[in-house]
């Protein structure tokens, strides 16, 4: 009797020192879920009692650098099937848990002050002093774009005047604050900063933008892991997506 | 002998980070005579003024250089209006938040090395009808050069490594104004550990020598 209520105190105590982490699961989101991921995860936590989760976002490429280098993440999202389908070779994530979520849109944006651009064949034009990307080698929205250009011809014109950014949102901070003539986030970034932002055109993409989800494989935390991909499947998660202006995939 | 990648961002660095001290080196050694010569109302303050940088985070410092000199801050509206030019995602950007950061290096050190020397000396130089510069010149200086030296490179390492302030007023454009920090930070971002090494590898063999430089110097007892 009294050993057993010993052992009880003592697990209290171990609980008591550490929470949380046994109901935790941490989400490695691509920067342009941000806004909308909060309010997904506020969701979640409410249909699973106890459940907490934690968001660390990023572009896609520096958060598979940080599983890579032992993260203790247990959900991985990228905006590109490419950074999914890198993590999934070096064997980061779980195959079968992968799965298309939602879709996005490329959009040329620009300054609210600036002089009124056309369409993306203006950035040929020496007047746009400044376009701002996503770093190619590490940010999926500066790969899509840098596709877009090179495929209309534009992009040895257009690279002598490029800033990279770090992640979408920088790009989009980069526009807001006039620094830049002109710059490609998504769709869903745009939305979110139209008292400073105007959008010139939506670009078509050679690849569609669609975001993959899977779990990680060192989660120790799979169970959680999957009931939370499956609630960005389910009706509740997609919709407060779409009112972001995330398009089913 | 460097592998591709890595020749632009070493020599940026050093020139960002020469001229950065230099201007610091000018800017400071002239204030903390000054502070260390002079009485004023506010000086305590315009010492902790220009140590903020010191303290400050590198975000800090770098927001409120974007406030100041982006296309619609105070100081880049009237440049960008009367001049068409911009410091934001430019090297001279770089210059400007690197100078900043080591700016209370060199002061803090030169201050305490112009208290620390003898003001009796400046007085025999005053008797014999030296000028005020000239007796700078001539004796507070060279009295304090070693004390202004020590501070002079560590303000050049601290230029060298600069990498929040300069991140968010010049940008990471390589070849531009992608400095080793910088270059270093793209590199594990991307996932080249290989360009990663080299960079780091040049980074610390160009501290060690800075290091090893400076002791060489500070055994020289005079100019």
């Amino acid at each position: 009797m009294r050993i057993g209520l010993d052992s009880k105190w003592l697990l209290m105590l171990v609980f008591a020192v550490l929470p949380v982490r046994a109901e935790e699961v941490v989400v490695s989101a691509a920067a342009s879920l941000t806004n909308a991921f909060k309010e997904v995860g506020t969701a979640f936590e409410k249909t699973q009692a106890e459940a907490k989760v934690t968001f660390n976002f990023a572009a896609s490429g520096p958060l598979l650098q940080q599983i890579e280098n032992g993260a203790p993440v247990d959900v991985f999202v990228s905006a590109d099937q490419e950074t999914m389908n890198a993590a999934e070779k070096k064997q980061l994530t779980i195959p079968a848990t992968r799965r298309n979520f939602v879709s996005n849109q490329l959009v040329l944006v620009q300054p609210k002050a600036g002089s009124p651009l056309k369409g993306i064949g203006d950035l040929a034009n020496d007047t746009v002093r400044r376009i701002a990307i996503g770093n190619p080698a590490s940010v999926p929205v500066g790969r899509y774009t840098r596709e877009v250009l090179q495929a209309e011809r534009l992009w040895d014109s257009v690279q002598p005047r490029v800033i990279n950014a770090d992640s979408v949102r920088q790009v989009l901070d980069y526009v807001a604050r006039g620094e830049v003539d002109a710059g490609f986030v998504y769709a869903t970034d745009a939305a979110i900063a139209t008292e400073k932002v105007t959008v010139v055109g939506t670009i078509s993409t050679p690849r569609p933008v669609v975001y993959p989800i899977a779990v990680v494989s060192t989660s120790r935390r799979t169970k959680l892991a999957e009931s939370f991909i499956a609630f960005v499947l389910a009706p509740e998660a997609q919709s407060i997506l779409r009112k972001y202006g995330f398009a089913k995939p | 002998m460097l592998p591709d990648g890595a020749l632009l961002p070493t020599l940026l660095t050093l020139k960002v980070a020469s001229l950065a001290t230099l201007f610091a080196f000018v800017c400071g050694i002239a204030i903390a005579f000054v502070l260390a010569r002079r009485e004023f109302v506010g000086k305590e303050g315009l010492d902790a003024l220009l140590t903020l940088p010191m303290v400050l985070p590198p975000t800090v410092l770098g927001y409120y250089l974007v406030v100041l000199f982006g296309r619609n801050g105070w100081i880049g509206h009237w440049l960008d209006g009367q001049f068409g030019y911009s410091l934001i995602f430019t090297w001279q950007g770089a210059v400007v938040a690197a100078a900043i950061v080591s700016l209370p290096l060199i002061l803090k050190s030169a201050r305490a090395a112009y208290e620390g020397v003898d003001r009796n000396y400046e007085d025999a130089a005053r008797t014999l009808g030296q000028s005020e510069l000239a007796i700078f010149v001539r004796v507070t200086f060279p009295l304090a050069w070693r004390g202004i030296l020590a501070g002079t490179l560590l303000g050049f390492a601290r230029a060298m490594g600069e990498f929040g302030a300069t991140l968010m007023i010049a940008g990471n454009l390589p070849g531009k104004t992608q400095t080793l920090s910088l270059a270093i930070y793209d590199a594990v971002q991307a996932g080249e550990d290989a360009l990663a090494n080299s960079l780091v590898l040049i980074t610390s063999i160009v501290c060690v020598v800075v290091l090893v430089g400076s002791s060489q110097i500070l055994k020289v007892r005079h100019f």
